[in-house]
């Protein structure tokens, strides 16, 4: 019975929990004994809050005898990306510098979520600062692919897809810089949604690119995003980047969607991401994916975005730079580690030598890139050329939306690389972001559900939206998914081996 | 576009004020030069007659009214500190008295 | 260690050259990007919240009605308002500073190309440029423990208050003050002063010099003459009293004469301003090294005030300094001089609020101007530092006014109140000092005195009233000043007649 309760998507759980059928506190114990089990393989956790989960999920279990009026996801566990500040449960963001940090306030989506009455599992391990591409720039040890758990998880956020991947949780949240939500999907075979910019509250996330980062939902189902994105989304006062305007019907859209249907939609291939350096099998299930959006009544169309392949160059320089100073805070001072040198040492000696060993390579690859591309005499021609491909990139966007009602392209340019694969070539593990950074810079949405196997790993497709239209993201993804499980027979994840529990 | 020296790795640290050994300000000065070269590219295209975006999205005028919110538990903040006295941050000491 | 030109002599041998940047804490009630209370003396670290303490994952928003204050402050300045501005972030660390970058304006300031009008001491105008008014954050505060002097330079540790981090600032830039010649430092006294007075004015800050409200860095340099091009410039930091000001301009004016006559080359620096000394020392020097890494804050949006909002704020500014000095020395009815005195002294709002308190206005001048005056002369403080308010000085006149208390008691009672002992009334009482009026000890002391002066007592009955005052003076000795002098004349005569 319990075993069953990890499989179910989060809007069925929640169908269940409201029909009386099963209890909050089951489900969420279900899940944290799944934890317990597989955990130890996977390691998609940093903090498992257990505690913290059964006592919210016995409050909603008690207002919900008492007739109260719930949230739909009330007493549906979530699973929360360690970069997101939560009240009373530790907060490290994948880094040494913050090891055994506990905020003392809650970012607005956790207030959001808690409010909803959501049990908190725990904190998810992730890329050092959400740097990187595959989770292995964690200080705290590598996450496996449930897929293969020789592989990475995608990064940063490989804990939150990992865990939903592994059935550790129906729901998780994630933040997607520049591919972080949706290139994990793509490699475990799940969901993930980086939203518009502005239509998440960026209040509590450790920032990394303040103009870039974006948070947004982590599930198996294109349903379960729309319903976690509809209650972490909308205005917030606390963040001045917030979208005033309500977000558009995402739930329903989703709804509509699943009927198959997408008569009239006209879908934009870009030409720029496909081809080379894409992997065989990834652009044989692409195209697979076309023909089923085709049959389903849609309209396919090519579109070119002649500036995307300097996408990468501008995004490694406006996102380096910005995080230099995000980053600057971390320093002994007022918060976490503090390393103190021998002899007395001032408090300028205390900032270098506590950033120098509570920041991992990565960390610093980027704080110095960043601190060089701003520094005097390079402004222009690094930082302020790169706002200026900003804009050119927000022009192609422009231009294919004028002519195609959503964007697609394979997520990733490959399915999941082995641990340490790429760990020595950072260029290389940039890459992995190549389809999905243009959205951040342009701050359209983008969704990633997966699409098929190659060689018994995960390959993801991604839509895009034009900013504030992310309904549209869940009326194709729906109709995809309900196509592509049709051929399946069921959900992706069902084809993922049997993870050995303990 | 100048390339990255050694020299110049060991100033951005300065700046960016994190010790690096001196093993790791040979590896970085490698790999930021490949980067920094392919990143450079950007220039290619970044013509005057282009403008700069800093936010994808053009909101402006976000104000807050001026009013008075709960501060934060300072025992609770003070807890997480590295070291604290008489309500304060403790902190070592500082040289240099302007900034 | 270079000698000093004498003032007169340097500035015959060089033209000075001046700039002020003056920092205005704003008098909202909250701070620039958060809402933690922007409150004064407040427990350390009670007054913050994630924002201000720089916690990671807070951001800022920006504080509207600071925005609207920047304007008012522009505007009465005559400058011009940006269509449109951002914030940018200063990147340096620094402890006080909680995020390590200040969030500032940069190259996009709200307000720009202005200029203020200056009244001067002998009553003349001196017109002074305003290159911008731009908005930004105050940092902590540092204690420093330990250490032989409790210095920075030999502590051991420090403390820091983050209260005062984020309190919003406008900073405010001169261009180049050129053409005040041998008038320069009073012309940055006078400055000062001035925006002081708008700040008051325009209610966008209680503007205490004491408290740090307003603070001024000024930088001077010399040139050989009004036609040669600008010299090297020295800033002298956080010069906070009017008095200061002026001082520190004139030592720099002397310094640097003396540096460029022993061939000497003046060093592009920052220099610290001793109060006790009346010297500056070198700080900082300022080099290319420095490298603050502005970017456009990508936490923030773009500021674009509208236009129909700056016009509102444009038509709602109040009555601006000097026309109000006009119209209230009319009011008062004091004379050019007076009025000037007055002014030069700090003591309009002063004189203001004591009149309003219920003192006329001659009364009113004569405390501020005469015993409070030179109190805050001995103790070399502003007026309005000294510890008593308007009100108090009201409600001392008052108790003259209604006969309680003679000027002679007034006088003391000044001085119980400065020295902290409570209101005007409470310190009449606690001091007994409230003048006899019932007329039986006063007779009691009559008798007396004149059983001890019986030749005295016996001319007066005769009709010689010449020694009377010798038996006042005795009465009032008896009654240690309390008693009014004309009432004991009074009885004196009564009693001899009888």
């Amino acid at each position: 019975m319990t075993a069953d309760l990890t499989r179910l998507s989060a809007a069925d759980l929640a169908d269940r929990l409201a029909a009386g059928e099963v209890s909050s506190v089951e489900a969420t114990q279900a899940h944290l004994d799944r934890i317990a089990a597989v955990d130890g393989a996977v390691h998609a956790f940093l903090h498992v809050s257990a505690h913290e989960a059964l006592a919210t999920a016995a409050d909603v279990d008690a207002r919900r005898a008492a007739g109260e009026d719930l949230h739909a996801l009330a007493g549906v566990p979530i699973a929360v990306k360690d970069v997101v500040v939560t009240k009373g449960l530790p907060t490290t963001a994948g880094s040494k510098i913050l090891e055994g940090w506990v905020p003392p306030y809650d970012a607005t989506l956790v207030e959001r979520i808690k409010a909803a009455g959501l049990p908190i599992l725990g904190k998810t391990n992730m890329d050092e600062f959400a740097m990187g591409s595959s989770t292995e720039h964690s200080a705290y040890g590598n996450t496996h692919n449930p897929w293969d758990l020789d592989r990475i998880p995608g990064g940063s956020g490989g804990g939150s897809a990992a865990a939903v991947a592994a059935f550790e949780a129906p729901l998780a949240i994630g933040t997607d810089t520049g591919g972080s939500i949706r290139q994990p999907g793509a490699v475990t075979g799940t969901v993930g949604v980086k939203p518009t910019y502005g239509s998440v509250s960026r209040y509590g996330l450790i920032a990394m690119a303040s103009s870039l980062d974006q948070a947004g939902p982590v599930t198996r189902t294109v349903l379960d995003s729309a319903l976690l994105h509809e209650l972490i989304g909308g205005h917030d006062p606390l963040d001045s980047t917030s979208i005033p305007e309500p977000l558009p019907p995402l739930v329903e859209a989703a709804r509509q969607g699943a009927t198959g249907d997408l008569t009239g939609v006209r879908v934009g291939v870009i030409r720029e991401l496909q081809g080379e350096g894409y992997q065989p099998g990834v652009l044989a299930r692409f195209h697979e994916s076309l023909d089923l959006l085709r049959a389903a009544g849609a309209e396919i169309v090519e579109v070119s975005c002649p500036h995307f392949e300097y996408a990468l160059g501008a995004y490694y320089l406006i996102m380096p730079s910005e995080a230099s100073s995000n980053l600057a805070k971390f320093d002994g001072m007022r918060f976490g580690l503090r390393v103190v040198p021998e002899d007395n040492p001032t408090a300028e000696r205390v900032m270098a030598a506590t950033r120098g060993q509570g920041f991992g390579d990565e960390v610093k690859r980027r704080i110095i890139l960043g601190t060089y591309a701003l520094s005097a005499g390079y402004y222009d021609a690094y930082y302020g050329s790169a706002q200026k491909v900003r804009t050119l990139i927000q022009r192609d966007f422009d231009a294919a939306f004028a002519q195609a009602d959503v964007l697609v392209s394979p997520t990733a340019p490959t399915t999941a690389f082995k641990l340490g694969e790429k760990l020595d070539d950072p260029l290389a593990m940039y890459l992995n972001d190549v389809a999905t950074i243009p959205a951040n810079l342009a701050g359209v949405p983008g969704l990633s559900l997966p699409n098929g196997l190659d060689d018994g790993l995960p390959v993801g497709f991604q839509v895009l939206a034009p900013a504030k239209a992310d309904d549209r993201l869940y009326r194709v993804g729906a109709a995809l998914e309900t196509l592509l499980e049709k051929e399946w027979g069921g959900p992706l994840l069902a084809q993922a081996p049997e993870l050995e529990t303990r | 576009m100048s390339t990255l020296s050694r020299d110049e790795v060991a100033r951005v640290a300065g700046l960016a004020r994190i010790d690096l050994t001196p093993a790791e300000i040979d590896r970085l000065a490698g790999e930021l030069d490949v980067i920094v070269e392919s990143v450079a590219r950007v220039s290619e295209i970044a013509t005057p007659d282009v403008p700069a975006t800093s936010h994808p999205l053009p909101l402006t005028n976000v104000f807050r009214p001026d009013v008075p919110v709960a501060p934060v538990d300072r025992d609770a903040v003070l807890a997480a500190a590295p070291a604290s006295e008489d309500g304060k941050f403790l902190v070592p000491q500082i040289l240099g008295e302007d900034a | 260690m270079t000698t000093l030109v004498d003032y007169d002599e340097a500035v015959t041998q060089f033209d000075p050259v001046i700039g002020i940047e003056v920092h205005v804490e704003l008098g909202t009630r909250t701070k620039m990007f958060d809402g933690a209370p922007a409150g004064f003396g407040e427990e350390p670290n009670t007054s913050v919240t994630p924002v201000s303490l720089g916690l990671p994952g807070s951001l800022p928003v920006v504080n509207g009605t600071a925005v609207e204050y920047a304007i008012r402050i522009g505007l009465a300045l005559n400058c011009q308002i940006a269509e449109t501005c951002r914030f940018a972030r200063k990147n340096y660390f620094y402890p006080d500073v909680p995020k390590n970058f200040q969030t500032s304006q940069y190259d996009e300031p709200i307000a720009f190309e202005g200029w203020v009008d200056v009244e001067l001491e002998d009553g003349s105008t001196f017109r002074v440029e305003i290159e911008r008014a731009h908005m930004e954050e105050d940092a902590g505060k540092n204690t420093h423990v330990g250490g032989a002097t409790g210095r920075i330079h030999g502590a051991e540790y420090s403390l820091v208050d983050y209260n005062r981090a984020g309190i919003p600032l406008v900073e405010i830039v001169t261009k180049p003050i050129t053409g005040a010649g041998e008038r320069a430092p009073e012309v940055a006294r006078a400055y000062v002063q001035t925006l002081r007075d708008l700040f008051r004015a325009l209610g966008v800050s209680e503007a205490r010099m004491e408290r740090g409200n307003v603070r001024a860095d000024v930088n001077v340099s010399l040139r050989p003459t009004p036609e040669s091009a600008l010299g090297t410039r020295t800033e002298t930091k956080n010069v906070n009293s009017f008095r200061s000001i002026e001082r520190a301009v004139r030592y720099e004016i002397s310094r640097q004469a003396g540096v460029l006559n022993d061939g000497g080359a003046i060093v592009q620096e920052t220099r610290h301003w001793h109060e006790d000394t009346g010297t500056t020392t070198s700080g900082r020097v300022k080099s290319d090294a420095e490298d603050y890494r502005y970017f456009p804050e990508p936490d923030l949006v773009p500021i674009a005030p509208d236009r129909a909002w700056v016009e509102e704020i444009r038509a709602t500014l109040p009555e601006l300094p000097a026309a109000r000095r006009r119209r209230l020395q009319t009011e008062w009815g004091y004379a050019d001089a007076e009025m000037r005195d007055v002014v030069n002294a700090g003591a309009v709002e002063l004189i203001e609020a004591t009149v309003a308190a219920g003192a006329s206005p001659a009364a009113a001048r004569k405390w501020w101007m005469g015993e409070l005056a030179r109190t805050a002369k001995q103790q070399e403080v502003e007026l309005e530092a000294l510890p008593i308010t308007p009100a108090q000085i009201g409600a001392l006149q008052r108790l003259v006014d209604d006969g309680r208390i003679n000027d002679k008691l007034a006088r003391q009672v000044l001085e119980g109140v400065l020295a902290g002992e409570g209101e005007p009334e409470a310190v009449v009482v606690a001091r007994g000092l409230e003048v006899v009026s019932d007329d039986g000890p006063l007779l009691a002391a009559i008798d007396e005195a004149l059983a001890a002066q019986p030749d005295i007592a016996e001319k007066i009955r005769s009709g010689n009233l010449g020694p009377v005052g010798a038996i006042i003076g005795a009465v009032m000795k008896a009654t240690r000043g309390q008693a009014d002098a004309g009432r004991v004349r009074e009885l004196v005569l009564e009693r001899v007649q009888a």
